[in-house]
């Protein structure tokens, strides 16, 4: 999951991002199309639908999109099940992919609570400055990751002016991932903080709840979706995250070597099988809190459709 | 009871409330009257606390609430857009202030029982708010409000975002709950029929300032100005002044209108009109008239009174007023 | 909700201050740490032939991967919307799944299909090296920007419905005509969005080329293997801050473009 570059339009990244986990109030993906039929041809655009059209477009999509990843799982089991069981188990790689999981964790875990009180801050708060602030936060989708690792190891690396060395440590890895998944729980609370409606707060301060109560019991329970949309999303781009941490993490196996950085060096060593069954673990991990997060929001959809 | 003096409150440039002050005796039904901008809501919000004033203080049933946040008030408030917790089952949004209070399961259930049962949500205990219609909504967002038996209701436009029938139900229902639970109750609205309709008191307030406080009645027919017989009910503009369309009789002969105008003091006399149009509206029949004068005017008349004229597109009228209309010389009625 | 004046304080207190350690100061020193020994020292740094040679390689990349994403991510888009076909749901999940690659697996993958050894590794036999060559890094670079034409352009597709083309053909504007003169002019704003998206990313892309790339100065290094080759290998630091710099400033050009373009695409 690497959005490197997005931005600019609050949460629109995210709703580029596959899983579709919308922020609430973010416009919807593409519904599937209820144009009635047309004859194909009568009009500019029923040349892409014709066969033909299709065609290319899915052979295209299969060369870039498919084989390489085809090509990838397939070798991953070049020495069967046993073999893939075993590059995935070498102790070192798993070390590699537990330091992933853990930095992920932790960095989904402080965005959830930094990316929520940032998004508060920017939408209820009000003091000078806060446009550029606004516009700080689209910074680390905009940023190259390298840029990102560079601009993070100039004050926290070994050349730190104030004496932090976090190079090649575990908070550095957690820093850099935390630099560059900043802006996905932010962007997607914002909008719906936005929207909430003030009433109901206001209903809540009649009815006598503190303001403490208040966010606890009514609005948190609002921005949970966009909440977890936004940690999840954060936390599938930092387990693939390779560009911000490959300066400033120092890539110690089994301290700070994170399972990309495991991958690339398997492919220097050439162990193309050992790369691959990693990179496939990758994958499904990435695929499987896409997909929770697709069915999370989808069951959000659901129960509102039903009560509509 | 209610007390506001002195009540101040500006944004910037504009002044929403300006040196305001009114009384609202316990246990009646108060509608504060009046267009969009005049101060209304304001005013509404500054006795909730959820607006702060510039200056002034408020009273409710004896304690001056001035600097106290909206939680410690007693206050139950219901919005326009309801403000439903849209994750919570009808059952948890009543029982919010009391569930935060802590009291007990049982008397909180039984509580939320009887109130949907006042307000006709028996059976909707554990529906979302989503899954109910605007009027049920607002009949929820009511019984929320009520639940913490709060010394003052406050409404903000409660049916504003309803259609016109459920709106009119409504009204009908909270009148009749008022009867039931007389707690003290404030209404905004800017619908002068509904104020007419539900309240014991009005207050029209406009551009910042109260015009007038009296019960729907005096309102009616003694309004303090110009602005508060506009606001209230429909107005014709006759030979320069302002009269009730209802009150504009029409007759075939200038002798016959002379004749009996000459019984109602400070009119402004008989005016000949030509009928432009003649409406039917039901049992009303409303007359399009253009007088000598080029003035444009409408008067009001029953089906019956029609009939008798006979009147048609181009007709010529004599015109004159039935009840002296001249807000200035009436009698004040209650100004502030 | 009131929030008292401490409580917000304090809140804004915290988030400003995380933002500040995380974004602002490293950026302010970076800048600092590029420019304190002087601009003729920065400009110096970003034209050794290295460098330019870099960022030549970066706008050839460009130059390559722009068109091939317009024309494929728009036939991609029109199939997706106003195609009827089976597999149209395989379809939308395989325009979606770059975005959920780590850069690295790309680069593995690509070495696995186009390497020596891989799938298509007799192309090298007939003298096409990609992997380890220009092709690899266009192929690199278009895989991790496939989906952002695609979804820009997608949803105003949606939104301006078949009608005005229809209109048109009903005028007896040919397909090519209706294209051209309706769909086009009606799409060019998401499209142009895609296509900065597309460029800022292929700028910035790191995980995937580095995999792909032989990596040699003034021959196969983009402007992000330049910094990191020159931490590195050359242990320049100051000439990896001047090269970071040089990638900010197209960045934050590309967050400028985006914002006015956006504003435009609002008032349109």
């Amino acid at each position: 999951m690497t959005t490197t570059v997005t931005g600019g339009r609050g949460g629109t990244d995210v709703s580029a991002l596959p899983p579709s986990p919308q922020p609430p109030g973010a416009t919807p993906p593409a519904a599937p199309s209820s144009e009635p039929v047309r004859p194909a041809g009568r009009s500019g655009l029923g040349r892409v639908g014709r066969p033909l059209g299709v065609g290319v477009v899915g052979l295209w999509l299969s060369v870039m999109v498919l084989l390489p990843l085809a090509a990838l799982t397939v070798t991953s089991f070049e020495d069967g099940w046993g073999g893939f069981w075993e590059a995935v188990t070498a102790p070192v790689a798993l070390a590699s992919l537990r330091v992933t999981i853990v930095a992920a964790v932790v960095v989904a875990l402080v965005n959830a609570v930094m990316g929520t009180l940032i998004a508060w801050v920017l939408v209820r708060d009000d003091f000078p400055g806060k446009r550029i602030v606004n516009a700080l936060i689209d910074l680390p989708f905009a940023l190259p990751t390298i840029v990102a690792s560079i601009v993070l190891l100039s004050l926290y690396g070994p050349n730190s002016p104030v004496g932090i060395h976090l190079n090649a440590t575990q908070p550095g890895l957690v820093l850099a991932l935390a630099f560059v998944t900043l802006p996905f729980v932010v962007r997607s609370v914002q909008p719906v903080l936005i929207e909430a409606d003030r009433e109901v707060e206001e209903a809540s301060a009649s009815l006598g709840a503190s303001s403490w109560t208040t966010f606890r019991r009514v609005v948190l329970p609002t921005l949970t979706p966009a909440i977890i949309s936004g940690t999840g999303l954060a936390f599938a781009r930092a387990i693939g995250e390779y560009g911000s941490v490959v300066l400033i993490g120092g890539n110690i196996p089994r301290e700070t070597q994170v399972a990309s950085q495991y991958i690339q060096q398997q492919i220097e060593i050439d162990r193309p099988v050992n790369a691959a069954a990693v990179s496939v673990a990758l994958l499904a991990i990435a695929f499987a809190t896409l997909a929770v997060l697709r069915w999370y929001a989808g069951r959000g959809l659901r129960r509102e459709e039903d009560s509509a | 009871m209610i007390t506001v003096t002195g009540a101040r409150k500006s944004y910037g440039d504009f002044t929403a409330l300006d040196d305001v002050s009114l009384e609202i005796p316990a246990g009646t039904l108060t509608a504060l009257l009046g267009p969009s901008g005049s101060g209304k809501s304001t005013l509404l919000r500054a006795i909730a606390g959820l607006e702060g004033l510039d200056g002034g203080r408020v009273v409710i049933g004896g304690r001056d609430v001035t600097g106290v946040p909206p939680q410690k008030r007693g206050i139950g408030f219901v919005f326009q857009h309801y403000a439903a917790f849209k994750h919570m089952t009808v059952r948890d949004n009543v029982a919010f202030g009391l569930t935060i209070r802590k009291r007990p399961k049982a008397e909180i259930a039984r509580k939320v029982d009887d109130l949907l049962e006042i307000v006709g949500l028996d059976g909707f205990q554990h529906r979302y708010p989503a899954q109910l219609s605007g009027g049920q909504r607002q009949r929820m967002a009511l019984a929320r409000a009520l639940a913490v038996d709060p010394e003052v209701l406050l409404l903000d436009e409660p049916f504003g975002a309803l259609d016109a029938k459920v709106r009119a139900d409504l009204r009908q229902w909270l009148r009749r709950l008022h009867d039931e639970v007389h707690v003290t109750t404030v209404l905004v609205t800017h619908d002068q029929e509904e104020a007419l309709d539900v309240a014991d008191r009005i207050a029209v307030l406009n551009k910042g300032r109260i015009e007038q406080v009296g019960d729907p009645v005096a309102l009616y027919d003694r309004p303090a100005n110009d602005f508060v017989m506009s606001f209230l009910g429909s107005v014709a503009r006759l030979g320069g002044q302002l009269v009730r369309p209802h009150d504009i009789a029409l007759h075939r002969t200038r002798e016959r209108a002379l004749q009996l105008d000459a019984r109602v003091g400070g009119s402004p006399g008989v005016i000949e009109a030509v009928v432009e149009r003649v409406v039917r509206l039901g049992f009303e029949v409303r007359v399009d008239l253009r007088a000598d004068t080029g003035e444009r005017f409408a008067a009001q008349l029953t089906r019956a009174e029609a009939d008798a004229l006979a009147l048609q597109a181009g007709d010529t009228v004599f015109a004159h007023t039935v009840q002296a209309v001249n807000p200035a010389e009436a009698e004040p009625a209650l100004a502030i | 909700m009131t929030t008292t004046t401490p409580a917000r304080l304090g809140l804004r207190t915290v988030a400003l201050g995380y933002l500040v350690l995380l974004v602002a100061v490293p950026i302010a020193l970076i800048l600092w740490r590029s420019f304190e020994p002087g601009v003729g020292a920065f400009v110096e740094s970003v034209r050794t032939p290295a460098a330019l040679a870099a960022l030549n390689l970066s706008l050839l990349i460009v130059a390559i991967v722009v068109p091939l994403n317009v024309v494929f991510g728009v036939g991609t888009a029109l199939a997706l919307v106003r195609g009827r076909f089976p597999g149209k749901g395989l379809l939308q999940a395989v325009v979606d799944l770059p975005f959920a690659v780590s850069p690295i697996v790309v680069g593995v993958a690509l070495i696995l299909l186009w390497g020596s050894g891989g799938w298509f590794g007799g192309v090298e036999g007939l003298g096409l090296q990609v992997i380890f060559g220009l092709p690899g890094m266009v192929i690199a670079t278009l895989f991790v920007t496939l989906p952002f034409v695609v979804r820009e352009v997608e949803p105003v597709l949606h939104e301006i419905g078949t009608e005005q083309e229809q209109a048109a053909s009903t005028l007896g504007a040919s397909s090519w005509q209706t294209f051209w003169r309706i769909t086009l002019p009606a799409i060019r704003w998401g499209l142009t969005y895609g296509v900065v998206l597309t460029i800022a990313r292929a700028l910035g892309e790191f995980g995937a080329v580095i995999m792909v790339s032989s990596g040699f100065p003034g021959v196969s290094q983009t402007l992000t293997l330049l910094v990191h080759s020159r931490y590195i290998d050359d242990h320049n630091a100051y000439g990896a801050y001047a090269a970071a710099t040089l990638l900010m400033g197209l960045a934050v050009a590309t967050l400028l473009g985006m914002t006015l373009l956006d504003r435009k695409r609002s008032t349109r």
